[in-house]
């Protein structure tokens, strides 16, 4: 291999082609091939030389990174002025051209206008460089700080809970071996170590160390305490602090005990602190939960599904307890279900089970509703909507037969609003329109003419959070036959994006951002494709233009001249709109480029352009186009 | 073998003369005088006169170093300085017509200068020759590295070496003819004549660029390039980008080759194996190389193994021969002062009244067995002139003494605590850290130029007042050292500005009065930590100085940079007392000695060299790693070195017997930083790895005086055992540890910026 990399460093030399370039670009005609080569191989030697020396400082200046100050410190060493001003925000700066058969980087310099820079506001001072201190270790042993690494990553944790005899941990190695010879000596049957360690595992102790334990006790009565911004500091620690994993056995059972007794006390506070507490180590990036599923999982279901969970059930709110319970049991499912735990099938066994059984009561049968609802819209569809007339029809029997409980009423209410609130969206987006009332109250039974409206409302929901996404992405500006897409304001995503211009070589480009499910409360943020080397003018801000056309126009963007005769058009076709079925992306922004005399004529037609550019073939781009861009990079892909 | 006390003698030559000179003004020319100084006066304090060229005694002593004065004057006169040489002429005693009837060019000087210098008895006189045709013209190949594009018809003096030839054709087959050898021959010699591949290589493609035969120098490159060891990976790749006659101009790295000789250690056996080998294969190529280019340091006993030869191989220029280690070196401490014996008593009162008398039991022998015994190995008190106490020096070992008390015994089982130093928003880049000895200050260094010392005890860094308010206050009072600090200024952090480039190396000194920097605008600038001002700029090494530190006893300092030379300094003198040069490519790291007499210093041509402040001499050549050296750390006694590299090993050396003594294996970059604990039990390591590891150096350093190696023939055998030495590894967040500190009391401090 080592062969291989140094016969190419061999022969790397620079194109012959570059030379020409370069020549062209100092006024230097007609080169010489023989030139060319000469030169081409003297130069590649040179900056060979210089990047070695680059490399002396980028070690003394304690880097991995190679940066142009190396270079220019390089360049000093040889008596070779360096070069100044180059100094580049972006990673590579470069810029790919092509035309008439050559291709070309080059290093695009923007025109800058002084008094945009004057005027300006001056940008935040940079910190000052500052000293802190902390602990790395203690007496040879690593304390769990965030200052510190975690002590023990998410795949060690792993590893030690499915592999325990290859565990190996910093500060118990030593004893564990010594532990596991004594342990082998005196085996009768002289079979090894191994067998000494198999049988040595369950014995090694999980101490905590004093500060662990003072932490512990602080953590837990803070969490279950009455000082409510004492409990968000704690919950705010266990999300965050990562070196919990030493407790992580400790909480478990804290939590599982603890809701096992306050069930019972029905103590309605207690357990939504605890479910809090659930949700917070859920949270903590470095922990590795899988161990305690067996604890947290009960817990958690008996939360959505207790008959009763507090002391007035005609009073609390213990809807909202099963809610949130059940939206962390869906979180669980999502990151912790695999094909050998099965923890979603098995959860949507034991709902399903005591949905169908008659005699549950209803806030069982609320929490299972809601455990089942918020495992997804597959899940609704395949186990919700079936029952609808079943559910329909015991809930037509509480609200309009006789009185029987209040507490009954109120809990066949409560269902009511809960499947309405599920099940409607879902309807939507699976049910072609019209919705007529007639038909819902044949297929659904009592609930039917309560669904029906509520599925007219999320559709008109939907239409309007898609305008309001195009509202806040997009400014049309009618009269004049160009387009521009921008970000109005930084309502997107959040944070001043740096402007990222994503260079597409040629042909279009596109942006097609996906609408949420309506019931989701925020609608996924707009995604911008933009089309770079355009005048310079529009490029400072976040306006996106686009200069390349799906008109045959051979012009390629890169070209700046013709840049500047072209005007960027977008298209936007909404997909959305009534006719289209629902589940087609609700709309497509297509965006082309023409020149400014034919677009006048093209705009009218833009929104019955047919949608002949596939999807499919878009979101190809998409994709490609993404992962080049770090603002967009974020958003993925559905 | 039997030329070997003129070779070592040759080559102090060729190395002065390969100081790079940087420019052709005067003090350029100056500095290599200062050179001469080295070789021929031998007090420091006689030789830091204002001019180096005062330095030199009028006595043209021994033929050799006539030789070398007369190399340089044929150079001064040559670059048409007639005024400097003159002046060296009168200087050195020399006649008037000492060079007359030198010829004008450079190579045909080299039988003049051998016969004029007279017969040496005992040398014959092609060696001679050789050797002066060497110093000359790589005297003359100095000032052509800055001034590139100067045209210097001596270049082809040092490269016309390679001008005589064979068919082109055939170095392919002699090369692979050897390898056949080479593989056919017992297990035992393979390993040890393997070496010959690396240099002969070299040599060969060398030759074959020289000659202008570019295609068959890459096919001969392309062919064997993948034999070689991985070790000169960074050297083939130099060589790779070489392939042109012009290329070899000014290319340092060949230049290397060109005037040092590769030095290979074999056993005799093996060696005649070679031998009668290539004089039945009449290859009178390769013997050719081996006889210009290669020095065979031929032993007698077993041949060793290839895992013993790996571990010594891999510098720039193979072994270090056996004689450049076999000098005395006093690596013992130097007695402590007697000012300890009432400070004792003092400690004792103060503890007394404490009521803890057991504490000072243990010290007191401690101190009485360090006073009463001297050390064999110590050099003489006053080997090297060392600055008198002042008082607040006493103050500060009654300090040392108290604190010391309380010192913790570091062990495996008794591992140290860790406080990191996260240097945070350093965005320009931090290059640098120091901390005072007594731990009060951190200093950074950092790419912006600037050098930024923080207080990290609640006293803060204070000002002393300007002379005007000076001179308003009561002198006689009793408090007068707290009175003319200026109480306005007081802050956690000052800033010094002054460099014009990254600030690359950063000592404090002893006392605390003083900070040293290093930067890559080629000067070191010498603080006050009373007034932060920039009291001295130094100015010699005029490329990147990359290191800088002081001795522990203050006064003097020592630096290295880029043009391959240490130079050792004192405060009060603006140019070097002393020259190291001798290393083939930057000083990457430089280190004192505990007792001051010597001087370490690392290299990126894989080596790393002790010098003797004395005289100048290198007493201590030390090849094993396989990558430039970053960090060097003394033990507290005085008798280890450890070395870390860029390769990620520590190697521990033994002075006084000039052998590698272990190899640390873990760390995974760069490593920058080490430091033994105050009693030597531990030695810390900091890599850019992120990660600061603990290592047994007891035990490292106590299974050996068990072992006998076997001195005689320099031979090791290292067992590989860092597993079991390794003590700790800590991870640091992202964060590359550059610098690690011990603490008076054991505590280890480390300091990194963080990298988000």
């Amino acid at each position: 291999m080592a062969e291989e990399r140094r016969q190419k460093q061999c022969s790397v030399v620079l194109p012959t082609e570059s030379m020409k370039a370069m020549a062209e670009s100092v006024g230097v005609g007609q080169l010489q091939e023989d030139s060319c080569v000469a030169l081409s191989e003297e130069v590649s030697y040179r900056i060979k030389e210089i990047a070695q020396d680059a490399l002396k400082f980028m070690h003394h200046g304690k880097r991995r990174k190679l940066t142009t100050s190396d270079i220019d410190n390089a360049l000093k060493l040889k008596n070779v002025e360096p070069l100044y001003g180059f100094q580049s925000q972006e990673f590579i700066p470069f810029r790919f051209a092509s035309g008439g058969g050559r291709e070309l980087h080059f290093y695009e310099e923007k025109e800058v206008d002084l008094s945009d820079i004057i005027n300006t506001p001056l940008p935040r001072v940079p910190l000052d460089v500052s000293l802190k201190a902390h602990w790395l270790s203690i007496e040879g042993v690593q304390p769990s700080i965030p200052e510190n690494p975690p002590p023990a990553s998410k795949e060690q944790q792993k590893t030690e809970s499915t592999e325990p005899l290859k565990v190996v941990k910093p500060g118990q190695e030593e004893k564990g071996t010594i532990q596991g010879k004594g342990q082998s000596t005196t085996t009768p049957d002289g079979k090894g170590k191994e067998k000494g360690l198999i049988r040595l595992k369950p014995r090694s102790t999980h101490e905590l160390s004093v500060e662990q334990q003072l932490y512990y006790k602080e953590i837990t009565e803070a969490c279950v305490g009455s000082c409510e911004a004492k409990r968000a500091e704690a919950l705010q620690s266990i999300a965050t602090d990562p070196g919990l994993y030493q407790m992580l056995p400790r909480f478990s059972t804290f939590i599982s005990e603890g809701v096992r007794v306050n069930v019972v006390q029905n103590n309605l506070a207690l357990l939504i602190y605890l479910m809090r507490m659930v949700k917070a180590l859920m949270d903590n990036p470095t922990l590795y939960l899988e161990k305690y599923l067996h604890e947290l999982i009960p817990a958690v279901v008996t939360c959505i599904v207790s008959k009763q969970l507090c002391l007035r059930p005609d009073v609390d709110n213990h809807w909202a307890l099963r809610d949130f319970a059940a939206r962390l049991m869906a979180q669980s499912c999502k990151t912790f279900s695999t094909t050998t735990n099965n923890i979603q099938s098995r959860v949507t066994k034991t709902l399903t089970k005591s949905l169908f059984d008659d005699k549950t009561q209803w806030t069982t049968r609320y929490g299972c509703i809601a455990g089942l609802a918020e495992l997804g819209a597959d899940v609704i569809k395949t186990l919700i909507l079936p029952r609808l007339t079943v559910e329909g029809a015991r809930i037509k029997a509480v609200m309009e037969g006789p009185v029987v409980s209040n507490i009954d009423k109120i809990g066949a209410e409560h269902v009511q609003t809960l499947l309405l609130k599920h099940c409607a969206s879902v309807i939507a987006k699976i049910r072609p329109q019209p919705d007529n009332v007639e038909q819902y109250r044949a297929e659904y039974g009592y609930l039917g003419p309560m669904l029906c409206s509520h599925v007219v409302k999320a559709r008109t929901q939907a239409t309007l959070q898609a305008q309001q996404v195009n509202r806040t992405t997009l400014t049309i500006t009618q009269p004049r036959p160009t387009l521009s897409v921008s970000q109005s304001g930084l309502t997107g995503s959040g944070g001043p994006r740096t402007p990222s211009i994503i260079k597409v070589p040629s042909s279009l480009t596109l942006m097609s951002p996906r609408p949420g499910t309506p019931s989701q409360p925020s609608p996924p943020a707009t995604k911008y494709i933009v089309m770079g080397t355009s005048a310079g003018a529009a490029s400072t801000q976040q306006v996106i233009t686009l200069s390349s056309s799906q008109s045959a126009s051979p012009v390629t963007s890169t070209v700046p001249s013709a840049t500047s005769t072209l005007q960027p058009l977008v298209k936007l076709e909404s997909g959305g709109t009534p006719g289209l079925t629902a589940s087609r992306p609700l709309q497509k922004y297509i965006v082309v480029s023409l020149p400014s005399s034919a677009s006048s004529s093209l705009e009218p037609k833009s929104s019955v352009l047919p949608t002949s550019i596939s999807s499919a073939s878009l979101d190809g781009g998409i994709k490609l186009e993404r992962s080049e861009s770090p603002g967009v990079s974020t958003q993925s892909p559905h | 073998n039997e030329s070997a006390p003129q070779e070592s003698e040759s080559n102090q030559i060729v190395s002065c003369s390969k100081i790079h000179i940087p420019s052709n003004h005067l003090g350029g020319f100056n500095r290599s005088n200062a050179n001469d100084g080295r070789l021929l006066s031998s007090s420091p304090g006689a030789g830091t006169g204002g001019t180096a060229t005062g330095n030199n005694k009028p006595a043209p002593g021994p033929p050799e170093e006539q030789q070398t004065l007369l190399a340089v004057l044929q150079f001064l006169k040559k670059s048409k300085l007639a005024e400097s040489a003159e002046i060296l002429r009168r200087e050195a005693g020399l006649p008037e017509d000492a060079l007359d009837p030198k010829g004008t060019d450079a190579s045909g000087s080299g039988p003049g200068l051998a016969a004029g210098s007279g017969q040496v008895d005992g040398v014959d006189a092609s060696s001679l020759l050789s050797r002066v045709t060497v110093s000359s013209s790589a005297a003359a190949q100095a000032p052509k590295k800055a001034a590139a594009g100067e045209d210097q018809p001596d270049v082809s003096v040092v490269l016309s070496a390679y001008s005589q030839q064979g068919d082109p054709s055939l170095y392919d087959a002699y090369y692979s003819g050897l390898k056949r050898f080479i593989e056919s021959v017992l297990d035992c010699h393979r390993a040890e004549l393997s070496q010959l591949f690396y240099p002969l290589f070299v040599h060969m493609y060398l030759e074959l660029v020289y000659n202008n035969n570019e295609s068959v120098a890459k096919a001969f490159f392309e062919k064997f390039s993948g034999d070689q060891e991985c070790y000169y990976e960074q050297d083939l790749r130099i060589l790779s980008s070489l392939t042109k006659k012009e290329h070899m101009k000014g290319n340092e790295t060949l230049l290397d080759f060109r005037t040092s000789k590769f030095v290979l250690r074999i056993s005799r056996d093996s060696y005649q194996l070679l031998k009668r080998h290539l004089q039945e294969r009449q290859n009178n190529q390769i013997w050719n190389i081996i006889q210009e280019h290669l020095y065979i340091d031929i032993f007698d006993g077993m041949p060793r193994s290839k895992s013993q030869i790996d571990a010594m191989s891999g510098s720039l220029a193979g072994e270090a021969r056996r004689e450049a280690n076999k000098a005395k070196v006093f690596y013992g401490l130097l007695k402590e002062p007697e000012i300890e014996l009432p400070l004792d008593d003092e400690d004792e009162e103060a503890e007394n009244e404490e009521g803890k008398p057991k504490k000072k039991k243990p010290k007191k022998d401690s101190m009485g067995s360090k006073s009463k015994k001297q050390d064999p190995n110590a050099p003489l008190q006053t080997r090297i002139p060392l600055p008198e106490l002042k008082d607040s020096d006493k103050l500060d070992k009654i300090m040392y003494m108290k604190e010391s008390t309380k010192r913790i015994r570091l062990g495996s089982d008794n591992l140290p605590s860790i406080c990191f130093y996260t240097f945070l928003n350093a965005y320009q880049g931090l290059t640098a850290v120091d901390v005072t000895d007594d731990s009060s200050l951190i200093a950074g260094g950092f790419a912006d130029s600037t050098v930024r010392v923080w207080s990290v005890t609640p006293k803060k860094l204070r000002k002393v007042k300007s002379a005007a308010d000076l001179n308003l206050i009561d002198k006689e009072s009793d408090d007068v050292l707290e009175r003319i600090m200026d109480e306005k200024t007081a802050s956690e952090l000052k800033i010094l500005y002054g460099h014009s480039g990254p600030v690359y190396g950063i000592s404090f000194s002893p006392d605390r009065n003083y900070l040293l920097s290093s930067s890559e605008d080629g000067t070191i600038r010498l603080w006050s930590l009373q007034t932060f001002t920039c009291l001295v700029g130094y100015k010699g090494h005029n490329y990147p100085v990359w290191d800088t530190q002081f001795s522990p006893y203050g006064y003097y300092f020592v630096s290295g940079g880029h043009d391959r030379v240490a130079r050792l300094w004192a405060t009060d003198h603006y140019q070097p007392l002393r020259i190291f040069a001798g290393h083939l490519a930057d000083i990457t790291c430089t280190r004192f000695h505990p007792n001051s007499n010597y001087v370490a210093t690392g290299s990126s041509d894989r080596t790393i060299r002790l010098w003797d402040v004395l005289n100048g001499n290198c007493v201590r050549i030390f090849t094993g790693h396989k990558g430039p050296i970053h960090a060097l750390a003394f033990s507290p006694n005085g008798k280890f070195l450890a070395s870390g590299a860029t390769d990620g090993r520590v190697l521990l050396w033994d002075i006084g017997h000039g052998l590698m003594v272990g190899e640390l294996k873990g760390h995974t970059d760069t490593i920058y930083s080490l430091r033994f604990s105050r009693d030597g039990e531990i030695l810390a390591s900091g890599s850019m790895d992120n990660t600061v590891r603990l290592w047994d150096a007891m035990k490292a350093f106590d299974d050996l005086e068990t072992d006998d190696f076997t001195a005689a023939t320099g031979h090791i055998h290292l067992q590989d055992n860092s597993q079991e030495l390794l003590l700790g590894t800590y991870m640091t967040k992202s964060t590359p540890v550059l610098h690690l500190h011990f603490t008076r009391r054991n505590l280890l401090l480390a300091a990194g910026a963080y990298n988000p």
